[in-house]
């Protein structure tokens, strides 16, 4: 059933997770005490401060542990993009390099494409954007080719948040480290990795060192807290600059008075994602068999991103000779939630830059939307969503002018 | 803008239930705009007749890939222009379509343009 519609007369399935997910209660309940009983300043020396002090201690563990790091190495943010930011740019600010490279690719989140054109602009980095290639993923090879002299900085996500696509993110740190050590007997700097693990968090392996990479990202809006937290890993020795100015606050790298119970909220989200049993694979059963379902009972759809190499939860189609928001909309008054990156829906009249860079195709971009599920995603909301579905696609194609005697 | 709903009722309904959506066979004129990198694209089809010795549009259809505005403009348009003669129809605003419509979000006013629009280039067709 779907979250916060359980009593009322329309059915309502929510198909949109990877925007935002419901906080879980588990995570709602160990916040609790820390809006009014343990509202304590970290940062005081009395009582109420050391119980808020010794809170975010226990949280950064859990994560810590969670990345297999130590907890020195754990950041906390208001947002998965604020701890974009802060790896990006704080590795830039810090930098010896005059005029330091970085690599990224033309998929990522604007989190990270936006603070890159950002840096680009004002004359502070040189940037290249590695194009995906048709199945959406990034390739190893293209960003091996792409390092110069003066690189520093690589980052790359681990999901891809409209395509669903799992990026070879260890392979892509395992060459990193080699290009690395051959930087080190040249007395050279090194060059840091950065990935975007937002979309990642729940399905994906998040071991730091198994993954060999220096940051990483997360989100805790899209595992199960409120909107506002996010924390960036910092490998040690990651040389780093804050972007946020004020008080010493984690570990001088993020100015501020500490979120205390979002923090511990962050805590709980990823304690319960390291403890529970692998669910992949039952969700992973339900995605694939919508996705059946639509591309066989419905002409003309195609999926968009990888087969293979693609998170669980997430299915994106292309409805040809159809506009995406014309179908989130019609989807939309029958009680179903899905997205599109394309034209209308995102306020900004742009065309989902993902889609773009994967198939360089206006109509593709237009006409693609995005189906994300969630843990309490059932078959029955599938069936209901793909009835619906059917419906819509129909209506609209006899709209089209392009779907003439389809 | 009402939280239940992304349009106003009246656009809602000429989207789901867009009046005169379709093609006319062996139209007067056709006129077709907008393009797939701004995300709409519409066809509007044109019948002209005479009335008391005026040219009159007596028929008026449309075919849309786009939004819900985009759909919902086209439409009201063939509503519009229906049963008037061409300087009459020609005369009808951008913003004349977006009123008949309760009001477009900002965003999307573009839609009402492009309604207009079409409707230009179905005249221009029938002209030549």
């Amino acid at each position: 059933m779907c979250p916060g519609f359980k009593k009322v007369g329309q059915m309502k399935v929510y198909l949109d997770y990877a925007a935002t997910a419901p906080v879980k209660k588990e995570v709602l309940l160990a916040m609790e005490p820390y809006f009014k009983e343990k509202f304590g300043n970290a940062s005081s020396i009395h009582f109420w401060g050391r119980q808020a002090r010794s809170a975010i201690d226990q949280a950064r563990a859990t994560i810590a542990n969670f990345f297999g790091s130590s907890s020195m190495e754990i950041i906390f943010t208001a947002s998965g993009t604020e701890a974009d930011n802060l790896a990006i740019m704080g590795v830039v600010l810090k930098s010896k390099i005059k005029k330091p490279h970085i690599i990224t690719s033309a998929i990522e989140h604007h989190a990270v494409i936006k603070t890159c054109e950002f840096l680009e602009k004002r004359g502070m980095a040189e940037v290249t954007y590695i194009k995906p290639n048709r199945e959406g993923i990034i390739e190893v090879a293209a960003i091996e080719k792409a390092i110069r002299t003066n690189t520093i900085l690589v980052s790359i996500m681990y999901v891809n948040n409209e395509i669903g696509t799992v990026q070879p993110i260890r392979e892509i740190g395992k060459m990193i480290e080699k290009v690395n050590r051959d930087r080190a007997t040249n007395n050279r700097q090194r060059i840091y990795f950065h990935t975007d693990a937002v979309q990642a968090a729940e399905y994906q392996p998040m071991n730091v060192d198994f993954l060999h990479i220096d940051m990483l990202t997360i989100s805790g809006h899209k595992i199960g807290t409120p909107k506002g937290i996010g924390a960036l890993y910092v490998r040690k020795n990651t040389p780093l600059s804050s972007i946020i100015y004020g008080g010493e606050q984690e570990m001088g790298l993020r100015a501020g008075t500490e979120n205390v119970p979002y923090i511990v909220g962050l805590g709980k989200a990823v304690d319960l994602i390291h403890k529970s049993k692998p669910k992949n694979e039952k969700i992973k059963k339900l995605r694939d068999y919508y996705i059946e379902r639509i591309t066989k009972e419905i002409p003309d759809v195609y999926l968009n991103g990888s087969q293979k190499s693609r998170t669980p939860n997430n299915a994106n189609f292309y409805f040809k000779y159809i506009e995406g928001e014309s179908i989130v909309l019609s989807l939309d008054l029958e009680g179903i939630a899905c997205s599109t990156g394309s034209a209308c829906t995102s306020q900004a009249l742009e065309p989902s830059h993902v889609i773009m860079a994967v198939f360089d195709d206006h109509f593709r971009a237009a006409g693609s939307v995005r189906f994300s599920l969630g843990e309490e995603t059932t078959k029955k909301d599938l069936d209901f969503a793909i009835g619906k579905l059917k419906k819509v696609i129909k209506r609209l194609r006899a709209i089209s002018p392009y779907a003439k005697g389809k | 803008m009402a939280i239940d709903k992304l349009y106003n009722k009246k656009v809602t309904d000429y989207f789901l239930h867009p009046k005169n959506m379709g093609e006319i066979k062996n139209p007067s004129g056709v006129g077709r705009v907008g393009n797939p990198v701004c995300g709409d694209v519409m066809e509007l089809y044109i019948k002209v007749g005479e009335k008391n010795g005026q040219e009159v549009i007596t028929d008026a259809k449309f075919k849309t890939f786009g939004c819900g505005a985009a759909i919902a403009s086209s439409s009201m348009m063939t509503e519009m222009i229906k049963g008037k003669t061409i300087k009459e129809a020609l005369k009808i605003s951008n913003l004349a379509v977006a009123e008949a419509l309760g009001g477009l979000p900002t965003v999307k006013r573009h839609c009402s343009i492009l309604a207009k629009e079409a409707l230009e280039k179905a005249v221009a067709s029938w002209q030549k």
